[in-house]
């Protein structure tokens, strides 16, 4: 049907008490909190797959605003943080809630055993304070004493085991690291995708190495075998499968004697996605309807928002709901957007605070003190949008995740915390004040 | 060290090479030095059009003049560093009809062949042209590649037994009873390197003649022999486009102006230019709105520029001439000839001749005329050969490719493994391990990253350059930490982390004047990968010894349960 005014109002809107807009961490766990609070749910986003870009490390806070760290308690730290940002808006009690409702729906997620945060090797020989780690990458946590042995693949350009252990041994972790590269068992092209190695291993399908036949995972152990010189854990890059990566890492952990970790990648990343796996499992459990693949594109309404319109097939579908969750994330999720001129949020156009000249939107440095970094939308105590002079926008719309301006969750590693948290908030205040 | 030379030519452009090709081929003893790799200086950062003479056809016949036959010349003796694009003078309605005529009037008496085309013929073969251009002017513009020009120039010198150094910077220049008679210069050290002196070493070459073709820098070399030389150099701005939105070269129909030229070169556009005096060579402002105007009245041309993407801005300083007693007051009033400066006349200092001005199209006319009067003054009677001999590797490709190794450079915007590999490819991309791609933009093999390796020692930028490496849509984003752990192969992870932060710089730098909308986007995005995933703006190894007993230690350590589900 082609998109009309006309066709735009006769058709029926779809209603739902909450609607969230967007599917990233933020997005899903508001889904998610809205919808134990009782009320019906509707989830819509552009795009499924946000945490294939993600390590599917769960950061709260490693480093303060001003770059100390890394931090060993992150609640700690999370008083003394700049009045906006957003840890500080939802506060530390909030924080604690949203993570232990993480930690009830992600049952492959370890540390919440303590307030401490992990050290955990990251695939550039570095280590990474982090609050919530997959169980699959627990055994090469860097406070752990016992020995390791990286193995990298050699067609993977993308972890390169002997520089990763001479790099984390320059970084001091208290044990031997030593690297080796191996040859992948079975004839996977050069280039071949990460899921690809997954998938193989998830089968556990049958190569020919060293001139025999052979299920997948013992040649896999077998050529590790070779180079292993009784260190106690083996790390290998997170391709250790997608469906059941504790069953591989069993079954190469019992042929080799040692314990068997993943250390986390850039994009595509397996441990991403088998989280993103996880939190669509629950929000289905939890009864939220979710639609994916299609973009919101304009709304109606004034100082309220009545409906919003979901672009399908070129036409505009209205969605309607009592409240409204605004989880498209940053600058990477589109959720905020620039041209030369200024930096604007495209669902809403919410008020984003920038520099005029766009060359002080960066600092000179790689690492430096970037202001795109931080922007995105900044709220009242209530997760809700606020125009330049700090008036709420609109009375039932709040903001969550990436979205959210006042803080660098690069530099803070603190990314996935205040999408948890944030989202969790929001959720639940929208789920509240739902009719 | 104290050496002997006939000729000492300072400066490793497009001139200086000329001149050391041109002298070296009559026979006369030559020593090129350059301070930086060849092309360091303005040759390196220029648009890359190789002039049909129709933009100076109204301004400057004769410059006019010179560019036509030059562009002919260079089509037969460099073609495998020019690509025949052909080009269009557009007129837009707001255009003067009576500068359309003049500017036909101009080419034709500068000998520039044209044809008119109407609007639908112009779209023809340009479809994205704006579909208001009323008309269009074709000329025999070119696009030409300063890179691999420079080293077949230099190439074709050492053949005929010059002696070229790169990084290597004259200090000081000689002066004896009104006679220049040498100069003192610094060798640089140093992975990547390459000097045939003493590394790290200074040295006296005494020479005959010395010639100044230092561009931009002439004014500061002429200082050093006290006299003094009046380069006004006037910056300007080009902006690479991702895509290659054109396949000719498009200029405005009318008077100068800025942001009035696109280049096509291989897969990519440059958008160009500005025209702005500056006190320092080196050291000027680059800035934000020179890039913003030259895509907004660009796009009045090629609409479709408004909303591409941007790769990157460079910027490169003219090295203008005029005799002071001109005193132009706006840059683009100083005629674009180049003068040659007879210091024995001029300042009654013999042994030094300087030349400065011009353009990359008229290198060689410039460095016949410096080598006639070197000639002319040790009385060398022996005929310019350059307009007639072919550069190396002109008729196979390998020759010229197996140079740029030599002196280690890679053209910027040539193309991919094969291409840039030339005759080498079959030896480098024959590997026995599998050959993944590192760079996925750009498409760069594992093979292609260690023979760079081998050739550059431990400076990944230097890899970058040969390889192109990190230089595509991501901007190193994804591959940055990879060519990282291809170094690691011969190098120790110290001098590695080293390289891999100059890396990081130095993509970040060039991104600058491109940061908003999709490239802004992806600096996040890289931001991300480079800080959350990798940690490495903390990195434990650079800063403070990190107490990891205070941490987690997993439930492992407390005999816990480490199966996920
Ligand atoms: C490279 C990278 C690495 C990271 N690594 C880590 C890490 O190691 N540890 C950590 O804790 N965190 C990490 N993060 C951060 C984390 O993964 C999330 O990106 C962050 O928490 C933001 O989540 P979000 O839900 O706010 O936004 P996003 O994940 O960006 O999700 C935005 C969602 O909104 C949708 N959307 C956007 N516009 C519209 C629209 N108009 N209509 C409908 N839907 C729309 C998108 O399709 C998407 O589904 C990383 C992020 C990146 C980019
Ligand atoms: C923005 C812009 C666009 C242009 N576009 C075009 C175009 O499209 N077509 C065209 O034909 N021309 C163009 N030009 C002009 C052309 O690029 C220059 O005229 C030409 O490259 C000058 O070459 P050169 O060898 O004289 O100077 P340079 O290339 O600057 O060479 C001088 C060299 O001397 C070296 N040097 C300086 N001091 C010392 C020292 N003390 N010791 C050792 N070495 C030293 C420098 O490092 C430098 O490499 C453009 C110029 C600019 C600025």
């Amino acid at each position: 049907m082609p998109a009309s005014p006309l066709t735009e109002a006769i058709s029926v809107a779809i209603e739902s008490d909450v609607l969230v807009i967007g599917g990233g961490l933020a997005g899903l766990t508001s889904a998610l909190a809205a919808a134990r609070e009782g009320a019906d749910v509707r989830l819509v986003a552009a795009k499924q797959s946000t945490l294939r870009n993600a390590s599917g490390l769960v950061d709260v806070l490693g480093y303060t605003a001003d770059g100390e760290g890394p931090l060993v308690d992150p609640y700690d730290a999370i008083p003394n943080l700049p009045a906006d940002h957003p840890y500080r808006t939802v506060g530390v009690d909030t924080v604690r809630k949203a993570m232990a409702l993480f930690d009830e729906v992600t049952p492959r997620y370890r540390g919440g055993h303590t307030d401490a945060n992990a050290l955990l090797p990251t695939h550039g020989g570095t280590v990474k304070p982090t609050a919530r780690y997959p169980a699959g990458v627990s055994d090469g946590i860097a406070s752990d004493g016992r020995d390791a042995l990286l193995v990298g693949i050699e067609s993977m350009t993308d972890f390169d085991a002997p520089h990763v252990a001479a790099h984390l041994t320059a970084a001091g972790v208290p044990f031997d690291v030593r690297g080796v590269t191996i040859q992948f068992p079975g004839d996977l092209r050069a280039d071949a995708a990460i899921t690809r190695y997954a998938k193989l291993l998830d089968t556990n399908g049958t190569v020919t190495a060293d001139g025999r036949e052979c299920p997948v995972r013992a040649a896999l152990a077998d050529r590790v075998a070779a180079e292993h010189d009784g260190e106690p854990r083996i790390g290998f890059p997170a391709i250790l499968g997608d469906d059941d990566p504790a069953e591989i890492r069993a079954a190469l952990a019992e042929r080799l004697d040692a314990a068997v970790f993943e250390v986390p990648m850039g994009p595509p990343s397996l441990p991403g996605l088998r989280l993103e796996d996880s939190l669509f499992a629950a929000l289905d459990e939890a009864g939220v309807s979710i639609a994916t693949g299609n973009p919101v594109v304009g709304y109606d309404g004034d100082g309220r928002v009545e409906q919003v319109y979901v672009e399908k097939n070129g036409a505009r579908i209205p969605n309607s709901a009592d409240q409204y969750v605004l989880a498209t994330g940053g600058l990477v999720g589109k959720g905020i957007d620039s041209d030369r001129e200024r930096v604007y949020e495209p669902v809403f156009d919410c008020h984003v605070a920038h520099a005029d000249d766009r060359y002080d939107w960066f600092d000179r440095e790689p690492f430096g003190n970037h202001d795109f970094a931080r922007f995105g939308v900044h709220t009242d105590g209530d997760l809700r949008p606020v125009d330049g002079d700090d008036s709420v926008e609109f009375d039932n719309v709040r903001a969550a995740g990436s979205v959210l301006g006042g803080y660098d969750f690069a530099a803070e590693k603190s990314g996935s915390g205040v999408s948890i948290a944030t989202g969790y908030a929001a959720g639940r205040s929208a789920a509240r004040r739902a009719r | 060290m104290s050496r002997q030379t006939e000729v000492l030519v300072i400066g490793g452009g497009s001139t200086g090479a000329g001149i050391a090709r041109d002298l070296s081929m009559r026979g006369v003893g030559v020593t090129l030095v350059e301070q930086g790799n060849l092309t360091h200086g303005t040759t390196g950062r220029m648009h890359g059009l190789l002039h049909s003479g129709g933009r100076y056809a109204v301004s400057d016949q004769v410059s006019a003049a010179e560019c036509i036959e030059e562009n002919r010349v260079l089509r037969d003796i460099a073609s495998h560093c020019v690509e025949t694009t052909g080009g269009l003078f557009v007129k837009r309605p707001e255009d003067s009809e009576a500068y359309f005529q003049e500017k036909l009037d101009g080419c034709a008496a500068s000998g520039i062949p044209t044809e008119v085309l109407s609007a639908e013929e112009a779209r023809a073969v340009e479809p994205h042209l704006a579909p208001d251009i009323e008309k269009a002017i074709s000329v025999p513009d070119g696009a030409v590649d300063p890179f691999r020009l420079v080293v077949a120039n230099a190439a074709s010198a050492r053949e005929h037994g010059a002696r070229i150094e790169t990084h290597s910077t004259v200090t000081d220049i000689r002066v004896e009873d009104r006679e220049v008679v040498g100069a003192e210069l610094d060798h640089a050290s140093g992975p990547g390197k390459h000097v045939h002196g003493t590394e790290g070493g200074t040295e006296i070459i005494r020479a005959d003649h010395v010639v100044n073709a230092t561009g931009a820098w002439a004014g500061r070399t002429g200082a050093m022999a006290g006299v003094d030389i009046e380069v006004r150099p006037s910056k300007g701005v080009m902006t690479v486009m991702n895509t290659r939105q054109v396949d000719t070269v498009i200029n405005r129909c009318r008077p100068k102006g800025d942001a009035d030229i696109i280049v096509p070169h291989e897969t990519a556009a440059i958008l160009g230019t500005t025209d702005e005096e500056v006190d320092d060579p080196e050291e000027y402002p680059e800035e934000q709105w020179e890039v913003d105007m030259m895509i907004d009245t660009l796009a009045e041309l090629v609409p479709m520029l408004r909303d591409a993407r941007t790769i990157r801005s460079f910027w490169g300083v003219r090295p203008l001439y005029e005799p002071p007693s001109v005193d132009s007051d706006d840059p683009t009033d100083i005629t674009r000839d180049f003068f040659l400066l007879d210091h024995a006349e001029r300042d009654a200092l013999d042994g030094l001749t300087t030349i400065v001005g011009g353009k990359l199209t008229t290198y060689r006319l410039m460095a016949e005329a410096v080598s006639d009067h070197v000639c002319e003054r040790f009385g060398v009677d022996a005929d310019c050969r350059t307009a007639d001999v072919s550069l190396p590797g002109s008729e196979e490709f390998s020759v010229l490719r197996d140079y740029m190794d030599e002196f280690d450079l890679r053209s910027p915007i040539g193309r991919r493994s094969v291409e840039r590999l030339g005759s080498r490819a079959d030896d480098v991309l024959e590997t026995s391990g599998p050959n993944p791609t590192v760079c996925n933009c750009e498409a760069v093999t594992r093979a292609e990253i260690q023979d760079a390796v081998d050739q550059s020692g431990s400076d990944l930028n230097a890899v970058r350059l040969r390889t192109r490496a990190s230089m595509g849509s991501c901007q190193g984003g994804f591959c940055c930490h990879r060519l990282a752990g291809e170094l690691h192969d011969d190098h120790e992870e110290a001098v590695v982390r080293e390289a891999w932060d100059d890396l990081l710089r130095e993509r970040w730098t060039g991104q600058r004047h491109a940061l908003w909308g999709e490239q802004l986007s992806q600096a996040m995005l890289n931001y991300a990968l480079h800080a959350t995933t990798q940690n490495r703006d903390n990195d434990p190894a650079d800063g403070d010894p990190v107490d990891f007993g205070a941490f987690d230690a997993g439930v492992a350590a407390d005999g816990g349960d480490q199966r996920g589900d």
